[in-house]
């Protein structure tokens, strides 16, 4: 039985009297403490399933199984970084994350106990000296690791990342690939992750899940990568493991699955 | 090494500013930099006082040339104190009726003020709330308001009058009216700009609708709420002076209409001063409690 079940799950949106068949028959099992990521063009609706596995969006068929129950609505239990941070400005980084821990763990745990807790997820994304600033004081990449130390302060079943380095440079994107890395190894999380860049899906994941194109986008790939952890970007420059999913990644989304139109 | 180069500088700028005293005060003995910082401040205040009251001085005396020819139709300041400076001295005289103090009569006018806009306030900001939650009710209710908000103060005054028979809740009635519409409108484009994600972050958590209330629609929104909020009270400060020269009774509209009547145009300018200075206090009062509650929103 696994962890996480999407279980043939299709979507149709209507607008304006048309209807457009976003995703069909989607089918995915995850189990716990795997890192999967959803690779995919733009478009293609990568953003609609993780939505679905939220609870924030309804798929007209089929339907998403945690731990043999279905899924409906949102919750804590599914946490989610969303694609452009989301922190709430007029609340600092604390009580950013704060917000989400008095919510979850209010009557099962102290004020105090809820305190250090906050205190400790700032600590694990290494944000706990800018507690005190509001969102518009710091970079990108350090709200991306305030809305990180949100979901994990949530205790969630699985973690839903989309495009969580996607608006960063190049060298705090690998930094803080790095810290996401590491907190996996540490605490176990079971993670979804989309993402476009082949590379980071390559370090990252225990498994990719490649998405053909849309309309009616479904699963065309699922690669597994047998590379032991702890990973080190550095090492795996001249591995064959590496460069052979890197290649089959590429050989996906460039050969026989190409971008529909450049204008998308 | 981006993230701990980031860490490291950040208790570097705390302890620049006493490094830098630390290098002037060698350079500079104490006494001689207490008295450049009260020079430096008595500047500052020069440099930002001197401009409007330079303005002021030099319109104060184009007006005394202008109207200072035996044939002008308007005193000249000069004759303003002169004639007014019974009034000008004594703000706060009590006589009988409406022989008041000019102090009085702007309290008058300002607690009409306070009832109509109030109740503007609670009542904008209520529907305004409803409607931005409802993309229906908001599309059949927004062509009405728009062409509501349109008619003027005054035109509201006879439909008033005939409908409560009296002048004083006729007038809070004309504040409420013309105030009413920028919070209601402002307040409900606020609701509906709350982004997708905030709702979402809410839903997530699963904030109960008072929780979702309190921590993301009202700071969300506060900003466009002062807006309205602005716009209304300088709007019932117009319609105020209209409609008490209309109604009578106490109050600085009327006491302006009065003074026309007997000529007293001397009488007028101090009121018009007066009516001013009162309606931008206001605004800034609005602005400034706008900016407190909004600190930290306002940059996003
Ligand atoms: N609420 C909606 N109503 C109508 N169409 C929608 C809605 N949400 C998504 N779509 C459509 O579904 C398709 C997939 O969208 P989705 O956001 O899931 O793509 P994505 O793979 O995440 O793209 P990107 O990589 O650019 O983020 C798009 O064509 C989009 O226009
Ligand atoms: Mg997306």
């Amino acid at each position: 039985m696994a962890y996480l079940k999407i279980d043939h799950v299709g979507i149709a949106f209507q607008r304006a009297g048309a209807t457009t068949e976003v995703l069909r028959d989607v089918n995915l099992s995850i189990e716990k403490s795997e890192y999967v990521s959803i690779i995919g063009h733009s478009g293609c609706g990568k953003s609609t399933v993780l939505n679905i596995v939220a609870g924030l969006l309804e798929p007209s068929q089929g339907g998403v199984l945690l731990e043999g129950r279905a899924v409906s609505g949102p919750g804590p239990d599914r946490a989610v970084v969303f694609q452009n941070h989301s922190l709430l400005p007029w609340l600092t980084v604390r009580e950013n994350v704060e917000l989400a821990v008095n919510k979850v763990f209010r009557g099962k745990r102290s004020k105090a106990e809820r305190r250090d807790w906050t205190r400790h997820n700032l600590e694990l994304v290494h944000m706990a000296h800018a507690e005190n600033k509001r969102p518009h004081e710091i970079s990108g990449g350090m709200k991306q690791r305030v809305g990180i130390a949100r979901a994990l302060a949530m205790e969630p079943k699985i973690l839903l990342l989309d495009e969580p380095f996607g608006a960063l440079d190049a060298l705090t994107r690998a930094h803080l690939q790095d810290q996401v890395m590491e907190i996996h190894g540490r605490l176990g999380n079971t993670i979804i992750m989309i993402t476009h860049d082949v590379d980071e899906a390559v370090l990252l994941s225990d498994r990719i899940v490649m998405m053909t194109n849309g309309p009616a986008a479904t699963i065309g790939e699922d690669l597994r990568v047998d590379l032991e952890r702890p990973r080190r970007r550095l090492e795996l420059v001249g591995n064959t493991t590496y460069n052979d999913a890197r290649a089959a990644v590429l050989e996906f989304l460039y050969a026989r699955h190409r971008a529909p139109t450049l204008a998308a | 090494m981006v993230h701990s180069a980031r860490v490291v500088a950040l208790p570097n700028l705390k302890t620049a500013p006493p490094a830098q005293q630390a290098v002037l005060h060698p350079l500079a003995p104490k006494p001689v930099s207490v008295l450049s910082r009260v020079v430096r401040i008595g500047t500052g205040i020069v440099t930002q006082l001197a401009p409007p009251v330079l303005t002021i001085a030099f319109l104060l005396i184009l007006w005394q040339m202008l109207a200072s020819s035996p044939t002008s139709a308007l005193p000249s300041p000069m004759r303003v104190i002169g004639e007014s400076w019974e009034i000008i001295v004594d703000p706060f005289k009590v006589g009988n009726g409406i022989d008041q103090g000019l102090f009085w009569h702007v309290t008058a006018s300002l607690v009409r003020v306070a009832y109509g806009y109030t109740l503007a306030a609670i009542v904008g900001i209520g529907v305004g709330v409803l409607l931005g939650q409802s993309t229906l009710a908001m599309r059949g209710l927004d062509p009405v308001f728009q062409v509501l908000r349109t008619i003027p103060p005054l035109a509201w005054l006879p439909l008033s009058l005939a409908a409560f028979r009296d002048g004083q809740p006729s007038a809070i009635f004309v504040i409420f009216i013309t105030s009413v519409w920028p919070i209601l409108i402002n307040t409900s484009v606020g609701i509906r700009n709350i982004p997708q994600d905030y709702r979402n972050v809410a839903k997530v958590l699963r904030l109960s609708p008072i929780e979702f209330f309190t921590r993301i629609m009202v700071p969300a929104t506060v900003p466009h709420m002062f807006t309205g909020l602005r716009i209304g009270i300088g709007l019932s400060w117009l319609a105020i002076v209209a409609a008490e020269m209309l109604i009578g009774g106490v109050g600085i509209g009327f006491f302006i209409w009065d003074a026309w009547n007997s000529s007293l145009i001397s009488d007028i300018i101090v009121a018009l001063v007066y009516v001013g200075v009162v309606g931008f206090v206001l605004d800034r009062s609005i602005a400034a409690i706008g900016h407190l509650l909004t600190r930290g929103t306002a940059a996003q």
